[in-house]
């Protein structure tokens, strides 16, 4: 039984096609799931193996290494206070003890409303803009408590909040699982041509025809 | 001196010194072909293209181009270990930007992605590699999309994949994403990763995945920030990029300075020229410690650095100077701490990060990291005993044997260990817990008894007794 919908399971093949082993692909694939479903379940694993020439456990192994994939329902908006020292010298701490109270829950959990999933998270590379925090992994910088209960006002409203964050950023937040909103696309008639490494015998022909060979 | 560009909350302010990777964060648009071309974009690439690959090497052995992700070793000599004869050869990005304090990666990535993808580009052209993977931190959503856009349009205007530009040169670059570790870092654990794997470090040696790296295949790993130097250096040469810069450690480099200084921010600034004290304090830059508290302590290469102090305030922004003073320029990372810092509050919460972020794979690291943080969280609590200290110095030792680096301090007798730490282990992810430890307990070991004999005082249940008794 197939566990990807039919768009996602042509976009599963066309990830694995870029590159020069499927098992390569077991990150992405595991993202695409968590995309379709939110979280990522015992049978988005089983296809993912199938898919990537590995074992269910094999897969489960890997993702349950990375701190993003999550192995039980979450809410659709996944708050992430940042608590590192550059966050923590500028009130990040405070920021996360404000977003429990606000949120109605410890770091960790879920609203009942299954709105929010609030982390205390490790640093996130904005440490000039502390402190900040994400939501689904869009950026708001220089946060404020007061900040933060406006993007939750807009996340309640149905508003996106993400012009209250980084710079360059626009658009709608998606729910939790996606993350960039667009994707790499290879032409055939323009890729250059990916084998796997068993089957490469030799330099690339470009290089074999340039005056001196190897670089 | 004077050079720098800051990004900040305010936007962007050019201070008038050479902009070598930040030239077009001035640019709403940075981000887009048309402001690419319109802006030198692919120059450096078509340079690269009229050279023999070996000239290509040549130039960027020539320009001494330091990495950029922590160990600053030499892009163009460790491109040279690329065993001959041995095919395919892979370049792995690294854009996994975590080291705590870090943040320069991501922002050459959302807003210069063709820069990156040009710099990817020419290491492809001068190697001989068959394949590049973009391997950016999985919590980067816009840095993904950028990339993703970014890609898209360079395939379609024949700047990517078959025949470049025209030429013979054909390479594909694959944008992957991680998923959050902060292991995943260190070269040979990004590659167990892209393999599809748990992102623990490979056993050394080999020293260098160039010999044995992603699938078993020689194997470049560079970040992002070193080969976004690339196109500026094919450009201009490396005659032309050593202008800047001091003999050992030419071109600039981005710091992020955060922390509690007046104007935080990520400033690229020449290297060996610049000293910190120009840094915290000077107009250009960030303008001094904020009003009403002086400077503590700051640590000059991440979360993984030990910490400096004011009497470190003249050195340059130099590799190897700061390495002889007892730390690590790093990842340029600089965390500036003010006068109201608790030593030991901030000390824990770096342990932590470690604690958190061990893979588990070497037991000093998988079980000291994790007692350290216990140690340092009980003192915290007010139930520290007075044997603490030196555990926690007994407990560093096991990660990392024998004198610790450190920064001197004659005042207190304090004689300088040159960076870097000596470790049990296969990465130096452990090691980096005990940078922390050692910096303070070194310097501020009274915070440490203050608050230990303070705990002693508290008793366990301080809480006053409620009509539900106690506990409840």
């Amino acid at each position: 039984m197939s566990f990807f919908d039919t768009d996602n399971e042509r976009l599963a093949h066309e990830v694995i096609s870029r590159y020069p082993r499927a098992r390569s692909a077991a990150i992405p694939l595991l993202h695409l799931a968590q995309e379709q479903e939110g979280w990522v379940t015992p049978a988005a694993m089983v296809q993912i193996a199938e898919l990537t020439d590995s074992t269910p456990a094999e897969v489960f192994g890997t993702a349950s290494f990375y701190e993003m994939f999550k192995f039980h329902p979450v809410g659709k908006y996944v708050v992430n206070v940042c608590t590192n020292v550059s966050c923590q010298l500028l009130g990040g701490e405070e920021l996360l003890e404000h977003a429990e109270a606000s949120l109605g829950v410890r770091a960790g959990g879920t609203s009942d409303d299954g709105l929010f999933t609030l982390e205390d998270v490790e640093c996130v590379a904005a440490c000039t803009e502390a402190p900040c925090f994400t939501v689904n992994y869009r950026y708001f910088h220089r946060a404020t408590t007061g900040s933060f209960d406006e993007v939750v006002a807009d996340i309640r409203a149905g508003r996106s909040p993400i012009h209250r964050g980084a710079a360059g950023d626009d658009g709608e937040l998606p729910e939790h699982g996606t993350l960039g909103r667009v994707r790499q696309h290879m032409t055939d008639d323009r890729r250059a041509g990916i084998e796997a490494p068993e089957d490469v015998t030799g330099a690339p022909p470009w290089l074999a025809a340039a005056p001196d060979g190897e670089g | 001196m004077g050079s720098a560009y800051v990004t900040h909350a305010a936007g962007y302010v050019d201070n008038g010194g050479p902009k070598l990777v930040t030239s077009r964060f001035g640019y709403e648009d940075s981000h887009t072909l048309a402001r690419f071309e319109a802006t030198g974009g692919y120059v450096g690439l078509r340079a690269a293209l009229e050279k023999r690959p070996a000239e290509v090497h040549g130039e960027v052995r020539e320009a001494t181009l330091l990495g950029r992700g922590g160990a600053g070793f030499p892009a163009g000599v460790k491109w040279g270990f690329c065993p001959e004869g041995v095919w395919p050869r892979y370049l792995v990005v690294n854009g996994d930007e975590s080291e705590p304090g870090t943040y320069k990666d991501r922002l050459l990535m959302e807003r210069d992605p063709h820069q990156l993808i040009e710099g990817c580009l020419i290491a492809c052209y001068a190697l001989g590699l068959s394949q590049c993977f973009l391997y950016v931190r999985g919590e980067m959503a816009l840095a993904q999309e950028r990339i993703a856009t970014a890609l898209n349009e360079a395939y379609a205007a024949g700047y990517v994949g078959r025949e470049i530009l025209g030429s013979n040169f054909s390479v594909d670059v694959v944008l992957h994403w991680g998923a959050g570790a902060y292991i995943v870092g260190e070269e040979t654990a990004l590659i167990e990763s892209l393999e599809g794997n748990r992102g623990m470090p490979r056993l050394k040696p080999p020293y260098f995945p160039a010999a044995i790296g992603l699938y078993g295949k020689p194997t470049i790993v560079n970040n992002v920030e070193t080969l976004a130097n690339l196109p500026w250096i094919l450009e201009n040469g490396a005659a032309a990029y050593r202008r800047y810069g001091s003999e050992s450690s030419p071109g600039t480099r981005m710091f992020a300075v955060s922390g509690h200084v007046k104007r935080p921010g990520v400033y690229e600034v020449e290297q060996g020229v610049t000293t910190f004290r120009d840094l915290f304090y000077g107009e250009d830059f960030c303008q001094g410690i904020r009003e009403g508290h002086e400077l503590k302590m700051f640590i000059p290469g991440g979360g993984s650095a030990p910490w400096f102090f004011e009497e470190h305030l003249d050195l340059a922004l130099e590799a190897a100077e700061v390495s002889a003073a007892g730390s690590m320029l790093g990842s340029g990372a600089i965390i500036v701490m003010d006068d109201s810092t608790d030593a030991v509050k901030a000390c824990h919460r770096l342990v932590r990060f470690f604690a958190r972020e061990s893979c588990g794979k070497c037991s000093p690291c998988r079980e000291g990291t994790g007692w350290e943080e216990k140690i340092l969280q009980r003192i915290l609590d007010g139930h520290g005993r007075p044997s603490d200290i030196d555990l926690l110095l007994d407990v560093g030792d096991n990660i990392s044997p024998g004198p610790y680096p450190v920064a001197a301090h004659a005042a207190e007798g304090l004689e300088v260990v040159p960076f870097p730490p000596r470790q049990t282990t296969i990465c130096p992810l452990g090691p980096s817990s005990v940078a922390p430890i050692v910096s303070t307990i070194r310097r501020f070991r009274h915070e440490f008894e203050a608050r230990i004999t303070r705990g002693d005082t508290i008793p366990v249940s301080a809480a006053p007794a409620t009509a539900g008794g106690a506990g409840a």
